[in-house]
């Protein structure tokens, strides 16, 4: 099994007046993992299904290896799809539901038999294969429906959130075990959640999505290192909001007043064109990103005093919330680091590197 | 309020309810069982007879039969109109529901005797099968089976349609987007899961509606003819006309036993107390 290039340009869909999806565009590289991010509302489920072919477009094109496949019912469309909540067959165990794609393309018992020994143990679902729906945990139905997906070899998966209903651990695990199965079987997987932690994990390529459009499309590291907008270095992963006045910008390095503390200037990047003095924009600063130092040091540029309001022991790392006049600030390192030592009630130098305080538009 | 109170006031709510039940249903029809097996001649008598006289077991049989046929019926009429009051959106759906319900909520007894107008031999179908020419004379709707089964069949459809829908409803939809997804046309979707997950509604709204029927009187007394009584016609026979009230007891009991037995199998199986929320 190979995958197949996606092309999706230029989706729309409203329901009356409300723009659920909203001029999407996307190319999906054969074999390649590519996920839909996004908040609860902010029209995944819409781009999936409609490349499904649930979905009757007001606008677009999507094509499968650059045929259109607009016209195609979605039973002609040869695609995995995993539903969230699986959309097992209740009726049918184990074997009879992932049988069911290969029955519908009339294949002989024996392929169908083979076939399913095949799928069935790359989900580690052998021994359970005339087992009831009905009991099987989260987990396991989570593989059957991976394996009814994957058995006719479809070139390209769809995955809808489909480790949303389990719990952490269980997750963690099938995270895994869906990467593998993907490189192993080199399918191209379009796949949707709202846990940035998956999708940082899984995927080859992130596309944030908010209020029907997507916001940035690129690799996860990208995403995360350099957010497009104040809402993705909210979004993916954790960040520090200042509100502050542009006052001067020499290429990427600009100055900024902070608007909390009345006088005092900072130093930070952004990756925009000059923005005009005097406007308002936001610095955000990401938890691990912050210095943590005793107040006596000699104060450095960037910098800040703070009293330790909180300090969250998290296992390999501490978070501590830091109460300035900035408001409170989260500053996350390791474990055995120099701000770990630090206890709530102490007083601290906060200070952080111009290259880490990114500038964007206001929210 | 003391806590010792405020569980007395449930139970004095529940008192009356349970008092008339247990006062105007169990025990009266404690005493119809015992008056069935309680002839002189023999606890069995009107046992032996009621399974042994060819006259009985033909009312017998014939009752079995014309509920089946019923419950038949209104699976054939009622799935689809379960499947489009589940489907229909606002104006569909409440058109569906009062064609269902107005008859419903009309009188047993002008309900049926407006079936009368409708088939009898002067009356409108016939009427109107002659003026088009397809028949001389008249087809026979009523005053036999045929009247009796359509008249049975508008009156327990609701039986029919109600839970079906229900169950329809609990379906999720993703289950049949999943299904074509995975290669099935619309026509294979439905028959490979759709009716497959529906079935159970299906038995139950049959054995439910099998279940009312056995015992129905006022349709087959009105619209049945004189030589094809039914269970329900004889029970009513012996208590006013022959007064063998024994003997009418001991037929009560047989319906009563069906019926509990159905009932039970219904629940058992096919989850008949769920359908109407009993458990
Ligand atoms: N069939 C529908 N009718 C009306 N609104 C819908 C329908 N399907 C989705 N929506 C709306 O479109 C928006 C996007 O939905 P969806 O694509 O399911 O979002 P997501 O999967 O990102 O949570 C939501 O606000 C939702 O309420
Ligand atoms: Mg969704």
């Amino acid at each position: 099994m190979t995958g197949a290039a996606v092309q999706i340009s230029h989706l729309s869909k409203r329901y009356s007046d409300f723009v659920a999806v909203d001029d999407v565009s996307l190319d999906v590289a054969p074999g390649e993992f590519v996920t839909l991010l996004g908040l609860s509302g902010s029209g995944k489920t819409t781009t999936l299904m409609a490349v499904a072919g649930f979905v009757d477009l007001d606008a677009g094109r999507i094509a499968i290896d650059g045929r259109d496949i607009a016209g195609l019912p979605p039973e002609k469309r040869d695609l995995g799809v995993v539903f969230q909540n699986y959309a097992l067959f209740p009726h049918l165990n184990v074997f009879e539901n992932v049988a069911f794609p290969l029955r519908m393309r009339k294949w002989t018992q024996p392929a169908i038999e083979k076939a399913i020994g095949r799928v069935l143990d790359i989900v580690s679902l052998g021994h359970l294969a005339t087992r009831r729906i009905a009991e099987l945990s989260g987990g396991q139905q989570q593989r059957v429906a991976l394996a009814r997906a994957l058995v006719f070899e479809p070139p390209v998966l769809l995955m809808d959130e489909p480790l949303g209903a389990l719990d952490r651990s269980l997750r963690d695990q099938l995270q895994t075990e869906i990467k593998r199965i993907q490189r192993d079987l080199g399918v191209t997987v379009l796949y949707v959640t709202h846990d940035q932690e998956e999708a940082l994990a899984l995927s080859d390529r992130i596309a944030v999505m908010a209020e029907g459009k997507i916001c940035q499309l690129a690799t996860p590291d990208e995403i995360y290192e350099n957010p497009a907008s104040a809402f993705v270095a909210g979004f993916v992963g954790e960040s520090n909001f200042i509100d502050v006045t542009m006052r001067g910008q020499d290429g990427p390095l600009a100055t900024v007043a902070p608007t909390g503390i009345p006088g005092a200037l900072f130093t930070a990047t952004t990756s925009r064109a000059a923005a005009p003095a005097q406007a308002q924009a936001v610095m955000a600063i990401r938890p691990e990103a912050l210095r943590l130092a005793a107040l006596q040091d000699t104060p450095p540029c960037n910098a800040i005093p703070g009293r330790v309001a909180l300090r969250e022991f998290m296992g390999a790392t501490v978070r501590l919330t830091i109460d300035t006049e900035l408001g409170p600030m989260i500053v996350r390192d390791g474990r055995v680091s120099e701000a770990a030592r630090f206890k709530a009630g102490d007083t601290v130098r906060l200070s952080w590197n111009e290259r880490d305080a990114l500038l964007f538009p206001p929210r | 309020m003391s806590a010792r109170l405020r569980s007395a006031v449930p139970a004095a709510l529940i008192l009356p309810g349970f008092l008339l039940v247990a006062g105007l249903f169990v025990w009266p029809v404690a005493q119809l069982v015992a008056t069935s097996f309680g002839d002189r001649a023999g606890a069995l008598v009107h046992y032996v007879k009621i399974f042994t006289e060819p006259t009985y077991l033909r009312v017998v049989g014939r009752t079995l039969l014309l509920s089946a046929q019923t419950a038949m019926l209104c699976v054939l009429l009622g799935y689809p109109l379960a499947y489009q009051l589940n489907r229909a959106g606002g104006i569909g759906k409440a058109v569906i529901l009062v064609c269902i319900l107005i008859p419903f909520w009309t009188n047993l007894l002008v309900r049926t005797y407006g079936w009368i107008i409708l088939l009898n031999p002067q009356g409108v179908i016939n009427g109107v099968l002659r003026q088009l020419g397809l028949i001389e004379g008249a087809v026979p709707l009523v005053y036999n089976t045929t009247g009796v089964l359509i008249g049975m069949t508008q009156i327990m459809l609701p039986y029919m349609v109600l839970p079906l829908a229900a169950v329809m409803s609990r379906l999720d939809p993703a289950v049949m987007r999943a299904a074509r997804s995975l290669g099935a046309s619309p026509a294979q979707a439905f028959l490979k899961v759709y009716v497959p997950l529906t079935l159970p509604g299906v038995l139950g709204g049959f054995l439910l509606v099998f279940m009312l029927s056995l015992g129905f009187f006022v349709v087959p007394a009105i619209l049945g003819g004189p030589r094809d009584l039914l269970l329900a016609q004889l029970i009513e026979f012996n208590i006013n006309q022959t007064l063998n009230w024994p003997f009418a007891a001991a037929l009560s009991t047989v319906l009563l036993a069906a019926t509990v037995t159905l009932y039970w199998i219904g629940d058992r199986f096919f989850g008949l107390g769920r359908l109407w929320g009993a458990r």
